[in-house]
C-alpha cells in the first residue's frame, strides 16, 4: 500500500505548478476585474494543449504529463487520470477561472470526444465546443429539459433556451442537450453539436458573476434553429432501457476534475494563509489540538480536511486508471473536495482578517472562485444523493 | 511468496517435522500454534511448528524490523498475505465478536475464550520479528493497520483489549534494548500464554498533552524514581508490566517499562463513559525505583511512539465507523415511517452519506500515514493530521447513529451507544494501542 504520487508523474506536475504560478497568477485579478474579456494570454496554453492533447478527450485537462506508469509485477497502472487531476489541481492553484477559460479544454470536447462517431470526431477535430444542458427551469434536473429537436428531412430543427454555458460566447459550437420527445424523459434526450453562426441561435447574454469571472458564462436561444442530422452525437434512437447513461456518464469521468479545481483553490489559500500568519503561529504537528491557539488549531483542521479531500481525489482517479468502477468514490471525492474548498478558502479569510477580504490579496477571490466547483457538475446535495441512492441501494424513484 | 509472512509460516510448519533437531541441540523450544483457517471456519488446519524461544548466545543486538521497499506507484491494493488476514479477522468478528460485543460491554470485561480464541488465530507473531520466533521479516504497520480496524468493526472495546497486549509486543519490538527483547518478548509467543502489557501514557488532568507530562522521573543513581498517576489503562488489572510515559529530569519525555509487581505501584479500576470491554484502569506510582535498563526509548523516538499510538487509535475509528455505517444503512431501510422506509427522506438519506464521506476521509488519511511509516518514511505529520480528522468524524459518526436510530439508538440493546460511548475516546487516549 502507498499513498505517494510517482515520482515521474511528480515532476510533470512540479512542472505545471510553475506554469500556474508564472502565467496564470500574474494575470489573475486582471481577468477577475475585466469580466468577458478573453484572457488572450490563453491562446499560448490553447496551442501548447492542442499539441499534448490531441482532442482524445483529455478535455478539462490542463498541462498534461502522460504519466502512464505501470508496475511490472503487480499491473498497477498510475495513469491519464491521476495525472488529470494532478495537472488540473496545480493549474487551479493558479487560477481555476482561467483554468476554464482555456479554449476546447471544457466538457463540450470532452462529450463529443466521448461519443462522435468516427466521421464527427474528424469533422469536429479543430471545433472549441461549449456544453448547454442546464435551462432556466431545469438544473440539476437534466432529465426535465424542454429545448425539444424536430427531425425535419436532414435536419433537427431546435427550439428553448440554454443557460450557463461556460465558454458560449467564445466557443466555435455548443453541444446542446434537447428532447426528441418530451413524454418519454431521460431516454429521448440527445445532444447536437451546434455551430455558431447557425441561423436561430442567438446569444442572449453573459452572466456577471461572484467568482471565475475570467470564464464567461453565456445565455443563448435556439428559435427554429436548423441542425444538420449529422451532428446529433451518438445514436439517434429512442432506446428507453440505455439512452441517458451514457450521457451521465461524461459525469462520472470529469467529477474528480471538478474536485481537482476545488483542491486547487484550497491549496492556494492555504498556502497564502500560512505565508501571512508566519510570524504568529508555530505548527509543530505534536501538540493535542485543544492545547494551541485557536488559529494554530484552524489551520490543522482545514489541512487535514485538505489531505484527506486531496487523496480521496487521488483515489478516484486511481479506481478509473485501473478499470474499476468509481462512480460512488467519484461522488465522494466531488462533495468531500469542494464543501472542503469552499470551508477553507473562506476560513482563511477570515484568520487574515482585512488582508483577507481585501482585494490586495487574491484571498478573497479565491474564496469567491470557490463557491462555483460545489454547484456545477452536481451540485453538493446531487453528489449526497448519487452516494446515498448508490450505499442505501435505493431508485430514485424511493429516494427523490 | 517465500519471502513473505505467509511463506514464513510455511517455512515454520515445514520445520516442525523435524523438531527434533532443534531439541537435539539442546535449546529450549515451544510450540508455536499457527492457525490461519482457523477451526471457526470448519477447516482446521492447526499445526505446531517448532520455534526457537531464547537464543543461546545473548542478544548483542536489538532486533528491528526494516523498512518495507519504497513503492514506486500509487497503489491501494492489499497484498496476498494483508488480504487473507483481513478475511480471517471478518470472520473471527462476524462469529466471535459482534455476537458477544454488548455482553463484553455489559460484563466489563471479554470471556477468557474470546482471548483464546483470538490467541489462536497467531496474529501475535505479526508483530514479531523471524529472528525472535516471530513471523515478520520487515514491517508490517499497514497489515497491524488492517488487524485493528477489522476487529474494532466488531467492537472498540473488545479490539481495544485484545490488541493492548499487541501494542506493548510491538513497542518493545520497535525500541526494546537487546535485554528488554530477550526478557519481555518470549513470554507473549508461549502457548495459551495470554501474557498482557499495557502502554500509560493519559493523566488525570484536563488538556492533557502527552509531552507534558506530569508524571516525573528523577535519576538516582543507576535507577530511576517515578511518581505520578496514569489513567485509563486498558487491562490495567491484568498486566504483568506497564510502558510509562514520564518526563525524565525535565528532559524530553522517556518510556519506561515498569513491572506491575514493582513496590509503590498501585493498581485501581478507572471506569468510563465507554470501551468497557477493555477493563479500563488506573495506576498509582509512589516513589516507583526501577532500573536504569528499563528505560524504553533510545534517541528521540518518543514522537515516533506517540505517533503509532495516534494512528492505532485512527484505525480503531475507522473500523468503527464502517460498521456503524453498515449497521445505519440496514436500519433506515427496514425502519418504517409515514408508510415507507426512513431511508426515502432526504434528511436521513443524507445523514448516512455523510458518514460514508467522512469514513472514507479517515480510512485514506489513516492509510497514507502508516504506509508511510512503513515504507521508512517521515510520518509525523500525516500521523498527526490523522488523528485530527479521525477525533472530530469519529465523535460526529458516534453522535450521528444513535441520532439515525431515535430512541432505539439510546437504549443499550442497540450497539449505536457503544459507538457514542466509545468513539469519544478516540481523541483522548494515548494508551493501549501501538501499531
Amino acid at each position: 500500500m502507498n499513498l505517494e504520487i510517482p515520482k515521474g508523474l511528480q515532476n510533470f506536475v512540479d512542472g505545471a505548478y510553475a506554469l500556474a504560478k508564472t502565467t496564470f497568477r500574474p494575470i489573475s485579478r486582471k481577468y477577475d476585474e475585466l469580466e468577458h474579456t478573453y484572457p488572450k494570454e490563453l491562446d499560448l496554453f490553447a496551442a501548447m494543449l492542442n499539441g499534448a492533447n490531441d482532442g482524445s478527450g483529455g478535455a478539462m485537462g490542463g498541462a498534461k504529463g502522460d504519466g502512464k506508469e505501470k508496475a511490472e509485477r503487480t499491473g498497477v497502472r498510475n495513469g491519464g487520470n491521476m495525472s488529470n487531476v494532478l495537472n488540473i489541481q496545480a493549474m487551479s492553484y493558479g487560477d481555476v477561472g482561467l483554468l476554464l477559460a482555456i479554449p476546447r479544454q471544457g466538457l463540450g470536447n470532452a462529450a463529443i470526444a466521448a461519443v462522435a462517431n468516427e466521421e464527427q470526431a474528424k469533422r469536429f477535430e479543430k471545433t472549441w465546443a461549449a456544453m448547454a444542458i442546464t435551462e432556466p427551469g431545469c438544473g440539476s434536473d437534466s432529465a426535465a429539459i424542454r429545448t425539444t429537436a424536430v427531425k425535419d428531412g436532414d435536419d433537427y430543427i431546435l427550439n428553448g433556451e440554454k443557460i450557463f454555458i461556460t465558454s458560449g460566447e467564445r466557443a466555435d459550437s455548443v453541444v446542446v442537450w434537447a428532447t426528441l420527445d418530451k413524454n418519454i424523459g431521460r431516454a429521448a434526450i440527445k445532444s447536437f453539436v451546434v455551430e455558431k453562426g447557425t441561423p436561430g441561435m442567438e446569444l442572449i447574454r453573459t452572466e456577471r458573476k461572484l467568482g471565475i469571472r475570467a470564464s464567461d458564462t453565456a445565455a443563448i436561444t435556439f428559435t427554429d434553429c436548423r441542425v444538420p442530422a449529422k451532428n446529433l452525437l451518438g445514436s439517434p434512437e429512442i432506446n428507453i432501457e440505455k439512452g441517458f447513461a451514457g450521457v451521465m456518464e461524461t459525469f462520472d469521468n470529469t467529477r474528480p476534475f471538478v474536485a481537482a479545481m476545488a483542491l486547487g483553490c484550497a491549496e492556494a489559500s492555504l498556502e497564502k494563509t500560512r505565508e501571512l500568519l508566519k510570524e504568529k503561529i508555530d505548527l509543530n504537528y505534536n501538540t493535542p489540538i485543544n492545547n494551541v491557539k485557536a488559529v494554530e488549531a484552524e489551520l490543522y483542521r482545514l489541512e487535514a480536511e485538505y489531505e484527506a479531500s486531496r487523496l480521496l481525489t487521488i483515489k478516484a482517479a486511481w479506481m478509473a486508471d485501473n478499470r474499476i468502477p468509481n462512480t460512488l468514490e467519484a461522488s465522494v471525492c466531488k462533495a468531500k473536495a469542494a464543501r472542503v474548498a469552499g470551508q477553507i478558502t473562506l476560513k482563511c479569510i477570515e484568520l487574515c482578517s482585512s488582508l483577507g477580504y481585501s482585494e490586495g490579496e487574491l484571498l478573497e477571490k479565491w474564496g469567491r472562485d470557490s463557491k462555483i466547483l460545489d454547484i456545477f457538475e452536481g451540485t453538493q446535495q446531487i453528489q449526497q444523493l448519487i452516494i446515498a441512492r448508490r450505499i442505501l441501494g435505493k431508485s430514485s424513484k424511493e429516494l427523490k | 511468496m517465500s519471502n513473505t509472512p505467509l511463506g514464513n509460516l510455511f517455512s515454520a510448519l515445514n520445520n516442525a517435522l523435524d523438531s527434533k533437531v532443534a531439541g537435539a541441540i539442546g535449546l529450549r523450544k515451544f510450540l508455536v500454534k499457527a492457525t490461519y483457517t482457523s477451526a471457526f471456519n470448519g477447516v482446521n488446519v492447526a499445526t505446531k511448528a517448532a520455534k526457537i524461544f531464547t537464543s543461546p548466545k545473548k542478544q548483542k543486538e536489538a532486533h528491528r524490523l526494516a523498512s518495507t521497499a519504497k513503492s514506486t506507484l500509487f497503489d491501494l491494493n492489499l497484498t496476498e498475505d494483508q488480504q487473507m488476514i483481513q478475511d480471517t479477522i471478518k470472520d473471527f468478528v462476524a462469529q466471535k465478536i459482534t455476537p458477544v460485543a454488548e455482553h463484553c460491554s455489559e460484563e466489563r470485561k471479554v470471556s477468557e475464550d474470546l482471548v483464546q480464541a483470538f490467541g489462536e488465530l497467531g496474529i501475535t507473531y505479526y508483530s514479531v520479528p523471524e529472528a525472535m520466533g516471530g513471523m515478520l521479516n520487515e514491517k508490517a504497520t499497514v497489515t497491524q493497520m488492517i488487524i485493528t480496524e477489522t476487529l474494532a468493526y466488531g467492537d472498540v472495546g473488545v479490539a481495544l483489549a485484545l490488541l493492548t497486549p499487541i501494542g506493548a509486543l510491538n513497542a518493545l519490538v520497535a525500541y526494546g534494548s537487546p535485554e528488554q527483547q530477550e526478557q519481555y518478548i518470549p513470554p507473549f509467543l508461549e502457548e495459551g500464554s495470554h501474557m498482557v502489557a499495557s502502554i500509560a501514557v493519559n493523566e488525570s488532568n484536563p488538556l492533557f498533552d502527552p509531552f507534558q507530562l506530569e508524571t516525573k522521573a528523577v535519576s538516582k543513581g543507576d535507577s530511576y524514581v517515578l511518581n505520578g498517576v496514569k489513567t485509563m489503562i486498558p487491562l490495567a488489572d491484568q498486566a504483568e508490566f506497564f510502558l510509562v510515559a514520564a518526563n525524565v529530569d525535565g528532559k524530553e519525555p522517556q518510556v519506561f517499562i515498569v513491572e506491575a509487581k514493582t513496590k509503590g505501584l498501585s493498581i485501581a479500576t478507572d471506569r468510563a463513559m465507554g470501551l468497557n470491554a477493555a477493563e479500563l484502569g488506573k495506576i498509582t506510582l509512589k516513589d516507583v525505583e526501577v532500573p536504569a535498563s528499563a528505560v524504553l526509548l533510545s534517541g528521540s523516538t518518543y514522537s515516533n511512539f506517540i505517533d503509532h499510538i495516534r494512528l492505532s487509535w485512527c484505525a480503531l475509528a475507522v473500523g468503527a465507523s464502517k460498521a456503524a455505517l453498515d449497521y445505519v444503512i440496514d436500519y433506515a431501510n427496514s425502519r418504517e415511517a409515514f408508510g415507507e422506509p426512513i431511508s426515502h427522506r432526504q434528511a436521513v438519506a443524507f445523514m448516512i452519506a455523510n458518514i460514508k464521506i467522512e469514513m472514507e476521509a479517515m480510512q485514506v488519511l489513516t492509510q497514507r500515514a502508516v504506509s508511510r511509516a512503513e515504507q521508512g518514511m517521515d510520518y509525523s505529520k500525516e500521523a498527526y493530521l490523522a488523528s485530527v480528522l479521525c477525533s472530530e468524524k469519529a465523535m460526529e459518526i458516534g453522535t450521528n447513529s444513535v441520532q439515525l436510530l431515535g430512541g432505539y439508538g439510546f437504549c443499550r440493546d442497540y450497539p449505536a451507544e457503544r459507538w457514542y460511548r466509545d468513539l469519544r475516546a478516540v481523541a483522548i487516549s494515548y494508551n493501549g494501542m501501538h501499531l
